[in-house]
């Protein structure tokens, strides 16, 4: 069993990350990262098996696809602080020279990341991609992929979902981080999707539901089901409901912090909100 | 001046399906993926030999891109096939973020470029997608001028680690390059040797180039005549020393001037050597329906508008 306190505190810690990051360069995406903050921990921690090094290829490992790269802060620091490359990088966030850029690239070689995403809506596909050659190469290893919810907007989302289930690519699970916030508002008042659930139905993809997307156990146990579902002839969907801004009261509930940094004495709160638990960077 | 015999017309969209053909037999790592334009872009064949690598997706060009970049990890080499508008213009931004910024080794493949697809009209014909993807740093531009080139353009691609850009064309045009020649990239073939005008082609206005060349040796003007099927990385070498003797540039593309081939000439003439030179292109426009002979006749993309093109910048020098 998972020492669920060891991922709680290390969740607090990425959270101090975040926080200073975007804190330092005055821009950057919080209230995202803020709210995925569990899942990352619980994905790199826990749920995926992978190679201690970093390798592009990633045979023989299972791989992780970000599609919403604007959530790049709780990226890296998951990254960092699971082995990738030195917590101290972490510094150089979108500053000149640096591999963190503001939205992930390959481009510098910052080992962790296997595709540049930002321009939204393209991570299906390239997951999609990763997953068929896991097949041609007869590597049973998993790819994840994680999404925004208002990135379903974007048509390509769909050319992927269906893509997948006409072709059974069942060696993926592709969580929905369905927090209802884009950077205009609601998504419910920005351009309503209706349910998301009977849409991955409807094109044929099993659902997995993470009722509380900001609790480790309910994290690691609604992604123990999907994993026992891959391998069936379907694509594996996880519904991750999750709080934007999670951990930091007053950037909770709202999309005011979509693409917002704190100023010195709102950092101050977030901080004093969240103790530092492994030693800030 | 040497002369090059047509072994019989051929399209290039077919060199493209035999390269495939063969590449999937000798690199088990090349992939195929097609968005409903199998028999168009001459894939039959590797489909036939290779299901298992052969990926059909659809009316879905955006996410077969996505899907390409994808499949680069873990050791594939893809190559995708769709029309030049919908391999460029259409996809774009997946081009831009999936593949080239993220130096992904994808092999973009597009058939029916440029005005010769005929009778569809301008919704298919596109005169921009060169310019489109030379400007993606990083990715190779190629444009083939015949059968035998373009098969051996395809393999020659998947040995070339990065993203390619490999444009050709619907009709049959002449085959006159060798059966069994060594496609270098970024490396222009010299087809004739001439001191009056450098006559610098792309694509189907190669053997165009090579019949201009011929009136105008009728007319007593010898003509140099360059086959660059690589517009990006430009031989520049090949070009400046060309024009040293000569002293002017004709070049001719299926393609806008704004964007394409004679544009890349300039700015190396212009930063290197400045040189008159006269472009064979189209003129900031769209096409329309019509075979491709009353097409490339319309538009000034033959033989004809190389020779009326040549005596303007030969009055240049």
């Amino acid at each position: 069993m998972p020492n669920t306190q060891q991922l709680q505190d290390l969740t607090t810690q990425v959270r101090r990350d975040i926080l200073r990051m975007v804190h330092k360069v005055n821009s950057g995406h919080p209230g995202g990262s803020l709210g995925c903050a569990e899942f990352f921990v619980s994905l790199y921690q826990e749920i995926m098996e992978r190679n201690d090094s970093f390798d592009m290829d990633g045979i023989g490992e299972d791989l992780f696809f970000l599609s919403n790269g604007h959530i790049s802060p709780v990226f890296y620091s998951v990254l960092a602080r699971s082995g990738y490359f030195p917590v101290d990088e972490l510094n150089t966030f979108r500053l000149i020279d640096s591999r963190l850029q503001g939205h992930p690239t390959t481009h510098e070689g910052l080992p962790g990341v296997r595709v540049a995403s930002g321009s939204l809506g393209q991570g299906f596909s390239v997951a999609l991609g990763a997953a068929e050659t896991k097949k041609l190469n007869n590597d049973n290893h998993l790819v994840y992929s994680l999404h925004g919810d208002g990135e379903l907007q974007e048509g390509q989302n769909w050319e992927g979902i269906m893509y997948a289930a006409a072709n059974n690519v069942d060696n993926i699970i592709s969580t929905i981080d369905l927090n209802g916030q884009q950077i205009d508002g609601a998504t419910d008042d920005v351009l309503p999707m209706g349910s998301v659930r009977a849409k991955f139905e409807a094109f044929g993809w099993t659902v997995v539901d993470i009722e509380n997307g900001n609790d480790i156990d309910a994290i690691l146990k609604g992604m123990a089901e999907a994993k026992s579902l891959t391998g069936k002839g379907k694509p594996v969907c996880v519904l991750l409901k999750t709080v934007m801004g999670n951990g930091v009261d007053f950037m909770m509930h709202t999309h005011a912090w979509h693409g917002k940094a704190p100023n010195d004495e709102q950092l101050a709160i977030g901080l004093s909100q969240n103790t530092e638990t492994l030693g800030d960077y | 001046m040497k002369t090059y015999t047509n072994t019989g017309n051929k399209d290039t969209r077919s060199g493209f399906g035999a390269g495939l053909t063969e590449l999937g037999k000798t690199n088990e790592n090349v992939v195929a993926l097609c968005a409903d334009l199998i028999g168009s872009l001459k894939m039959d064949e590797f489909k036939a030999n290779h299901p298992e690598r052969f990926f059909q997706v659809g009316i879905a060009e955006a996410n077969m891109i996505g899907l390409a970049a994808g499949m680069t990890i873990g050791g594939k080499i893809p190559f995708t096939g769709t029309f030049a508008n919908f391999s460029t213009g259409r996809v774009y931004d997946q081009i831009r973020q999936s593949v080239a910024y993220s130096d992904k080794n994808v092999k973009i493949c597009a058939s029916h470029a440029g005005l010769t697809l005929g009778e569809d009209g301008a919704t298919h014909q596109i005169l921009e997608d060169i310019g489109l993807m030379k400007m993606l740093p990083g990715m190779t531009v190629i444009n083939t001028c015949d059968y035998n080139q373009t098969k051996a353009a395809t393999i020659a691609i998947a040995k070339h680690h990065g993203p390619v850009y490999l444009r050709f064309g619907r009709p049959k045009v002449a085959n006159f390059t060798p059966e069994d020649q060594n496609f270098e990239i970024g490396k222009a073939v010299q087809l004739t040797e001439g001191n009056d005008v450098t006559i610098v082609a792309t694509g189907h206005l190669v053997w165009e180039a090579l019949e201009a060349a011929k009136t105008l040796n009728d007319q007593g003007i010898s003509a140099e005549v360059i086959n660059i099927h690589t517009i990006k990385p430009l031989d520049d070498k090949a070009i400046l020393d060309s024009v040293s003797k000569t002293g002017c540039v004709v070049t001719a593309e299926e393609h806008n001037y704004l964007g394409g081939l004679g544009e890349s000439v300039a700015r190396v003439l212009a930063q290197h050597q400045p040189t008159p030179q006269e472009f064979v292109a189209t003129n900031d426009t769209f096409g329309e329906s019509g075979t491709p002979a009353q097409l490339m006749e319309k538009y000034g993309l033959n033989a004809n508008a190389i020779v009326k093109a040549t005596e303007t910048v030969l009055k240049r020098k």
